[in-house]
């Protein structure tokens, strides 16, 4: 980027920090920066305690745990525990599609589980409700594989013992229940609940499966893999899972996306995890590596230069057979990226976006757009560690803008000031972004589309940026008889 | 492989193909799920007789319930004042939620602050996040007022809003005499009718407070209650008023708010009741409620102030209408003008062509204990037959009230009141005593698909639909809206029902 643009995106920055009382002007400093190639961290502090009152975007503990890694695991039943709104709010919100589950007989996925505490269970503590509760799920839905326990605000507040609970209760009925601490004042965002998440799954399922997992017959084969860390929005997981089949792999568990107990069971049984969100299931992968032995590689399904490299990289790390799977896979579907690329392409060129999301997209997504022919001109986290603007360096440029845990008086500054040709975040970001004429997507939900993964997902993603970034609307919202204005 | 360039095919038919449901048989072999005997015998099981018994006697669990907790009501009633930024002291999750919840239902920018308490606050409580937070918010946003409710954790903790509000001031987070409604919104008190109240009452409260009740004017006070169709009800209403050539005030009046223009700016504020008429509230008339679970503490300080008060149950159709404006015709002393005679006569003509369309069906329906009442009465006029009528949020008062509107009407026999009960009892309720039609917010569409009833979304929240919120339901005006909607679907239905033979597909209905 040359000096003079990068002088005024400082200049940008300065000017919004501004209008921050002191305080806070100089904490914010911190998680704002124009990115200097090719420093090897994006230049911002991440991963600290929001700022009360300057409307961070941000989540809880509970939102990562339940509604991101425990809420898609299909055959559960995820108790929201505590009062009904973070059961209510987060209904069937995230789009984590499921495969042949009939919804209260072996899903719950889209249903809203919850102890709907009252007073009376705030002043004399929710055990007993709890304890009840497991037995009315046995009761109602008898083909659940297990249960989780989702602790909300309250609970850890009041002194409840969940673990109590669960212990006894999962030996009364046999099945896994897992108490998970994702109260949502934990941590400083989403990303505790992700990790506390994780951590319970290593204990109550993935440890524990190892034990019974001897005891059952297995045929393994070298080509055992699991999917960790797709949360199958829109079917994403499934789009991925076709190409690591089609290129030779058995793909032996999807975690947690359409996924299921017996698939997490599988877990020490892998002989390798692919990660795509490193940011919310890298723990488990770490714990796998230590405990098991088994080998990890975080991947990108997005837009065809990252499934390429991806698969390769995958491939390398088996024999001939799949890496002849591999090239045959990215021949397969190359005329397919050339048509969609040759639809699209020209009508993207050039244009600009800027991201702000949560886990991996920030960086995930950057290549897909330039396969496009599109550039992210500014992009940031809601939660992300230090590792992931790390990562972030190999995607983006020189002169980028970067923002950690952003508020939304900065998002509007600086789309306002950078005027982007589209705007990827979320439902809270979307219509205001709208109001100023500028195209949206949302790139939590898809924005009700998907999946954005794989081959089959990416012509998707090229459509749904064509339709955004050039539906007539956008030339529409001043009137002319305005014009000179 | 699926996909062309020329015909893209996405989620909705992406799946179809062969190459994924080939997919999804090899990831079965992964799941060791039950065998499918056994699924389909649990699926049919569901739908007893000896399961909804089960189903019913639950006493810990809750499925699927039809009600959102008290700070989702606190926003949606803070942002109907002018320039006025909700703000949460609470856990900065809550904020996000209730804010998403909100957009998806009006495809509207919500904003709301958190104090973002974690977990040394909840040691120490969160003065300090207080003190911060509304610094902050006052100088980024730059509101006239701002609106404090509380999320769980500052419940539980028991921090002093009075107190540490006062303190922040002391620190000059805010001039001293800076306006500050103060709620105190526990999540598992009530449901979201009840946050709503807390705010309208702490309006009031802030601006009367210490005031005495001087001379009192033509002012009538109308609380509209929480209500999804707000942009078109609110609208409507000052358009009855209008005509009427009424002096009343809607209390929060979100209409503006939820509705602003795109047309290159964007408002994070924009219309709303101002802080001189909440002052002026006190001198009005009377102060009448459209949603009287919505507004029962503040109705109870309006009374105790020495003004009259009166409440309706959401009012649709002729005799909520016509009751409405006859109340309002009392107060003001003016009589009910003759365009709105004349609308009545148009509804009254509509649901008179109608009739042998919507005479005789059957109808449950579920959401907040206002509009289960309002829209059952409207059931009944239109010769409908209400099923199940269920309200989450529903007490034994309203349960009460519910049963003698039923008895009322020759149509109501059938009728069975289910206060407290969820969406799951409902599909247990469902699948044993099915009705024609089922009308709720969106989260009947699970319902709709497990029980093959078809919905009708005439309540919040609806995600899956646009633009509903725009038009009215209230009035006569809104009620002829309700009945289109209602009959698109009962004639969509037959539509469909006789498509494939074509017998009784006919061109005119």
């Amino acid at each position: 980027m040359d000096a003079e643009t990068k002088a005024a995106r400082k200049q940008l920055v300065e000017d919004v920090l501004a209008e921050y009382p002191a305080k806070t002007a100089k904490k914010r400093a911190k998680h704002i920066n124009v990115y200097e190639s090719p420093n090897p961290d994006c230049g911002v502090k991440s991963n600290i305690k929001s700022i009360p009152g300057v409307m961070t975007v941000r989540g809880c503990a509970y939102a990562g745990a339940k509604g991101v890694v425990w809420g898609p695991i299909k055959d559960m039943v995820h108790i929201s525990h505590g009062p009904v709104g973070c059961g209510q709010y987060s209904w069937a919100q995230r789009r984590n599609y499921v495969s042949g589950g009939v919804m209260g007989v072996t899903s719950w996925v889209t249903m809203q589980i919850t102890s709907d505490f009252q007073e009376k269970d705030i002043v004399f503590g929710g055990d007993k409700k709890l304890d009840k509760m497991i037995t009315e799920i046995e009761t109602l839905f008898p083909l659940n594989k297990g249960i989780s326990v989702m602790s909300e605000c309250p609970v850890g507040l009041i002194g409840d013992d969940i673990e109590a609970v669960s212990k006894k209760k999962s030996k009364e009925i046999n099945k896994v229940i897992a108490p998970v601490r994702c109260e949502g004042f934990r941590g400083v965002s989403q990303s505790l609940g992700h990790h506390i998440a994780n951590d319970v799954m290593r204990d109550y399922i993935v440890d524990k499966a190892v034990a019974k997992n001897a005891d059952q017959h297995f045929e393994s084969t070298p080509y055992d893999v699991l999917i960790v860390g797709d949360y199958n929005i829109g079917g994403d997981a499934w789009a991925s899972r076709i190409l690591l089949e089609e290129m030779g792999l058995r793909v032996i568990g999807q975690w947690s996306g359409d996924g299921s107990v017996a698939e997490v069971e599988n877990g020490p049984r892998a002989k390798l995890n692919l990660i795509h969100c490193y940011r919310s299931m890298n723990y488990i992968c770490r714990h796998m590596e230590e405990k098991y032995g088994i080998p990890w590689i975080e991947y990108n399904f997005f837009g065809p230069s990252q499934i390429a490299k991806s698969l390769r990289a995958i491939a390398e790390l088996f024999d001939d057979k799949i890496k002849e799977g591999a090239e045959r896979v990215i021949a397969k579907y190359q005329p397919m990226v050339d048509a969609i690329l040759g639809k699209y392409k020209p009508r993207l060129d050039g244009k600009k976006i800027m991201i702000y999301v949560g886990g991996l997209r920030p960086r995930h997504v950057s290549d897909a757009y330039s396969d496009l022919g599109m550039e992210v001109t500014a992009t940031g986290y809601e939660f992300a560690h230090n590792d992931d603007y790390q990562r972030t360096t190999e995607y983006i440029k020189d002169g980028t803008l970067v923002y950690d845990d952003a508020s939304e008086f900065e998002l509007e500054r600086f789309v306002k000031a950078l005027r982007p040709d589209l705007v990827g975040s979320g439902i809270k970001e979307k219509y205001g972004t709208q109001k100023m004429g500028v195209p949206f997507r949302q790139l939590h939900s898809w924005d009700y589309s998907g999946p954005y993964h794989g081959y089959d997902g990416f012509a998707i993603f090229a459509r749904d940026m064509d339709l955004a970034v050039n539906n007539p609307v956008w030339k529409m919202h001043k009137a002319p008889w305005k014009k000179g204005e | 492989m699926p996909q062309v360039a020329d015909k893209i095919k996405d989620h909705a038919r992406l799946f179809n193909e062969p190459e994924y449901q080939e997919l999804f048989a090899r990831k079965k072999e992964f799941e060791c799920g039950a065998s499918d005997e056994a699924v389909a015998k649990q699926a049919d099981y569901i739908n007893s007789w000896e399961y909804r018994e089960k189903n019913l006697a639950r006493e810990a669990l809750t499925v699927n319930p039809a009600k959102a907790c008290q700070p989702l009501g606190a926003m949606f009633a803070s942002v109907g004042f002018e320039k006025t930024l909700a703000f949460n002291h609470g856990s900065q999750g809550c904020t996000a939620y209730f804010r998403s919840h909100l957009a998806r239902h009006f495809k509207e920018p919500c904003a709301a602050v958190s104090t973002s308490m974690t977990e040394d606050a909840a040691v120490f409580g969160g003065l300090n996040n207080l003190i911060d937070g509304l610094q902050n918010a006052y100088t980024v946003y730059k509101p006239k007022m701002i609106a404090v409710s509380t999320t769980c954790i500052a419940e539980v903790i028991g921090d002093d809003l009075t107190a540490f509000i006062q303190n922040a001031r002391a620190k000059g987070s805010v001039p001293e005499d800076y306006p500050i409604i103060k709620a105190n919104t526990p999540s598992f008190v009530g449901s979201h009718i009840n946050g709503y109240d807390a705010v309208i009452k702490g309006a009031f409260t802030l601006f009367w407070e210490g005031q005495e009740r001087g001379q009192v004017t033509e002012r009538i006070n109308i609380i509209p209650g929480f209500d999804g169709y707000a942009v078109g009800n609110n609208r409507e209403l000052k358009r009855i008023f209008s005509e009427f050539g009424l002096d009343a005030v809607i209390i929060s009046d979100v209409s503006d708010q939820f509705d602003t223009p795109t047309d290159g700016k964007y408002r994070m504020f924009d219309g709303g009741t101002t802080i001189d008429q909440i002052k002026e509230a006190l001198n009005a008339k009377a102060t009448i409620s459209l949603q009287k679970y919505c507004t029962e503490k503040t109705l109870e300080l309006v009374a105790s102030r020495g003004q009259s008060t009166a409440s309706f149950h959401y009012p649709m159709g002729i005799k909520a209408t016509d009751d409405f404006l006859m109340k309002l015709s009392e107060i003001s002393g003016k009589p009910i003008p003759e365009s709105l005679e004349k609308e009545r006569g148009r509804l009254v003509d509509a649901m008179a062509d109608s009739s042998n369309w919507l005479h005789g069906k059957t109808y449950s329906i579920f959401g907040d204990p206002d509009f289960v009442y309002g829209m059952t009465q409207f059931i009944l006029e239109l010769g409908g037959e209400p099923i199940h009528l269920l309200a989450t949020n529903g007490s034994k008062e309203w349960e009460a009230e519910m049963k003698a509107l039923l008895a009322t009407s020759p149509y109501g026999a059938k009728g069975q009141v289910w206060p407290g009960k969820d969406l799951w009892a409902m599909r247990s309720l469902l699948a044993t005593e099915p009705s024609d039609f089922l009308i709720g917010s969106s989260y009947g569409k699970y319902l709709e698909k497990d029980v093959g009833i078809p919905l009708i979304r005439l309540t919040f929240p609806i995600f899956d639909r646009h633009h509903h919120h725009r038009f009215p339901t209230w009035g006569y005006q809104g009620s002829l809206q309700v009945l289109v909607t209602i009959l698109d679907k009962i004639l969509d239905v037959l539509d469909q029902e006789t498509m494939k033979s074509g017998i009784s597909f006919d061109l005119v209905r």
